[in-house]
Order: structure tokens, then sequence, then C-alpha cells
């Protein structure tokens, strides 16, 4: 199998391992530093956006050709269950609009902002295209990406609660940043003592290949914590609406040896539960954290203006 | 097949776009939506394919499109860039070193020295995983290998198929 001359490239077995290796380590260097490899990432993306979805093709088909020959017994059961529950819902919804009413009236008494409007949040459906398989980091890939109108650091949810931000917008894809991939924060409240804390992604797989869990860090051994206690999004960072679940405590360590309590909860979402999820939009850019105390008077003044 | 050496058969050049396309196949394996065991014992396709073509077709398949196929499963698997390019140009400069060696032995043999060469991939990626900050996933990860050394002999036959020469049916 010895080849002729003239088709010997010219660089050495070893010369062309170190190009390689020198190669795909600056390019992992830089690609985990800066954001300089958006357009590279993207052309690729956009290569393999057809092999994705002739992937998933047949799964679709399956789903459509089951929606397809579902009976008319069967949709008129769904029907009937949907209508039982829009009125269950309903009926929360008007105890729901009078509580606002009250609240924000209160509020104005008060002299206080009034909360980000929780209805001016939309929301734009989304399926889940795939799981990646990448065991070192969280990630769904989702079939709706800049075309849509996505932006990176939008908030995705299901209809139980919080699944993950927006990191990477392609053309036709996006991907997310599950809430349990390592170190990923979101801030939290517990609903039902106020207790306000962040929560972060511990990165670890469990067997089920889906999400790991989540661990609450720098919350005092004599933080009123409780097992089962369930944990919202607070809403101080200006960048996930307030009150949506996140995360539900199931265990909880005091040590006295430590200074900190080891919490540890589950994610009140599940990917593998459904396909769909909401994208919620942006909320209105939140006035930006006083700098220094000369800088705080100025601002006061603005929100009164708002108000 | 066990003996050895294998039964030597003159088998026509492979076809460029053979090559590329189980190649492709092999990264729409990859992208296929499994998840728990069956993930775990899922075999890296696109190693699998770039491993048998380094060896067997070393002209043509390099560390190159390793690289580029490294590239292509970092974007579809939302990995840092470079992780699988990594991985994959290592796995093929060992596959490079030791083709000639290993194409003596017969399927059953190259299958336990190609499971090595898949664990030498895995082993980058760990690595590259580890210290980029995550943790270690667990010794199930390493099964990946083991289903791939399973998969290597007929995946190695299939992929051999259409290099059979035609047989002239005037012939005597």
């Amino acid at each position: 199998m010895e080849s002729p001359q003239f088709f010997k490239r010219g660089p050495g077995l070893f010369a062309r391992l170190v190009f390689f290796v020198l190669l795909s380590l600056s390019l992992m260097a830089v690609d985990s530093r800066f954001q300089h490899l958006a357009q590279i990432r993207s052309g690729v993306a956009t290569v393999i956006y057809p092999l994705q979805k002739l992937v998933v093709l047949p799964i679709a088909l399956y789903h459509r050709a089951g929606d397809f020959f579902s009976t008319q017994s069967q949709l008129i059961e769904d029907l009937a269950a949907l209508k039982s529950a829009r009125l269950e819902d309903s009926s929360q919804l008007q105890r729901y609009l009078a509580l606002e009413a009250e609240n924000r009236h209160l509020r104005d008494l008060l002299g206080m902002r009034q909360r980000v409007d929780a209805a001016a949040v939309n929301a734009t459906a989304a399926e889940i295209l795939y799981l990646p398989q990448d065991p070192f980091s969280r990630k769904i890939t989702l079939d709706q990406g800049s075309q849509a109108g996505l932006v990176s650091g939008q908030v995705v949810m299901d209809g139980v609660g919080v699944i993950g931000q927006i990191t990477r917008v392609f053309p036709w894809l996006s991907e997310v940043t599950l809430i349990t991939d390592k170190d990923h924060s979101v801030p939290v409240q517990v609903q039902r003592n106020g207790l306000r804390s962040v929560v972060f992604g511990s990165g670890e797989a469990n067997d089920g290949g889906e999400a790991g869990g989540l661990e609450m860090r720098y919350l005092a051994v004599s933080a009123d914590i409780q097992q089962g206690d369930l944990l919202v999004t607070s809403g101080i960072d200006g960048l996930y609406p307030p009150g949506l679940p996140v995360a539900v405590v199931t265990g909880i360590e005091r040590n006295a040896a430590y200074a900190f309590a080891r919490i540890k909860c589950t994610p009140a979402a599940g990917v593998g539960n459904n396909r769909q999820v909401l994208i919620l939009s942006p909320l209105p850019a939140a006035a930006p954290p006083p700098l220094a105390p000369a800088e705080a008077q100025p601002k006061n003044k603005k929100t009164k203006r708002i108000r | 097949m066990p003996n050895n050496p294998p039964k030597q058969e003159i088998l026509l050049p492979a076809k460029i776009g053979v090559i590329l396309l189980s190649l492709t196949l092999a990264l729409i394996f990859n992208l296929l939506p499994f998840s728990g065991t069956a993930l775990l014992l899922r075999p890296d396709f696109v190693a699998l394919g770039l491993l048998y073509w380094s060896i067997n077709q070393p002209q043509k398949i390099g560390m190159g499109a390793a690289f580029v196929f490294g590239l292509l499963m970092d974007v579809a698997n939302a990995s840092v860039l470079g992780q699988h390019a990594l991985a994959y140009s290592v796995m093929t400069f060992a596959a490079l070193l030791f083709h000639r060696r290993m194409r003596m032995f017969g399927l059953r043999q190259q299958a336990a020295q190609a499971g090595l060469l898949l664990l030498v991939a895995q082993c980058v990626m760990l690595l590259t995983g580890l210290l980029a900050g995550a943790s270690f996933p667990g010794l199930g990860y390493f099964l990946a290998s083991a289903t791939g050394a399973l998969v290597w002999p007929p995946l190695s036959l299939l992929l051999r198929l259409p290099q059979h020469p035609k047989i002239d049916p005037d012939a005597l």
C-alpha cells in the first residue's frame, strides 16, 4: 500500500498532531473566554441544521400521525376536560385580577413602585428539538432562532416552572442552558417566608441522563428553610419575572462544622416531561444599580418622576 | 475470520464520496435523540468511522478530516468548540501511527484495539471537560468505548462492501 512519492504530503505525522492539538486548544480557549467565535459556530450550525432536522423528522412524523389518527371520542373527552379546566382557571383568574387591582391600589397608597407587570411579559412557544448529549454540560436545543426574534438571555419555562435561559441563538435554532448547568445561577425567594437567595446548578449528571440537581449556597446553618419549600424567582435581577417556580428543596444538611448549610433542590420543571416550552420576552430594562451614594440622589428623583 | 493473518483480498480503492457519505451517516446516527442508558451505551459513530477510514485509507482520511468532523460534533453537541476536534485528532494520530500493524489482525483483534483508541478519545474529552470545571460523569461514561469495540467487526464488514471488486460473470 506504499503510495507514490508525490502523493505524500509535506509535514510529518507528529508535526500534524502538534498543529491540530494547538489549533483545537486555542479554539477552546477562545471559545470559553471570548465571544469571537459566534460567527463560526453559527455557520457550522447552519451546515448541520438539515441533518438535525432529518434526524428528528421520523419522530415528528410519528407524533403528527398520532395526532391525525386520534379518535373522535378521544377528542370529545379532551374537549370536555379542557372546558372544565378552563372554567376552574377562569374563576381563579378573576380572583387574581381582583387581587392585582387591589395590590396596585395598595402600592399606590403606600407610595411604592409598581411591580413589573407580569401581563406585559408575553411568551412565544417553541419545541425542544433535541437534547444534546454532552455529559459535561446541561443544554437543550429549541427549534426557533433569531428568525423568530429570539435573543440570548431570554428565559425559557414550561407549564410548571423555569427551565433555563437562551444562551446561543442561530438562525433557526437556539441553545438553552438549563438551570441545572454547572454554576448557572437563578435569584430565588422561598415562597413560604420570602427568604432571598441564589440557587446554583450543581452540574452533576444523574442516572436519568436528564437534569441534575440544584443547590443553595451561602445560607447560614440557622436559616429558616424546610424540606419541601418551593423556591420562586425573586425578580431582583431584572431578568427573570418574579414568582415563577424554580425548584423544590429536597435535602438539608445542617452541620455546625461548616459556615453554611448544604441545601439540595430539584428543579420544579422537567425537561423530559414535555416537548413544548415557553420563551418569555425580555423584561423592560431595569434601572441601573446605583454606583455610589453620590449617584443615588438623581436616580431617586427619576423614580419619582416615572411614578 | 479468526485465522491469523486474515484472508487477504484485493479491494478496490474507496471512493472519497463513499467515505464522506459514511461519515455523514455516522454524524446523523450521533445526532439521534437518545437519552438515559441508551445514550450511555451508544457508540460514537463518527469516531468509529474516522477510525475505520484512517486505518484502511490513511491517504484519504487523516487528522484534518478528524478535526473538521470534531468541530461539527462540537456544534451539534453544544459543547466547547474544539473539544471533540481535539479528541478526534489525537485518536486519529494514534490510528495513523498503528494502522499498518492493525491491518495485520483479524476483525476481532482489531475490535479490541479500536476500543482502546476510542477510549483514548474519550479520555481526552473527559480531560478537557474536567479542566473546564465539569464534574466526573461516572464510570458508565466509558461504556461507549466498549460498545464501540463490539460494533467494530460488523461496521468494518459494512464499510468494506462497496470496495469488493465486481465479479465479471463472463470470466472463467
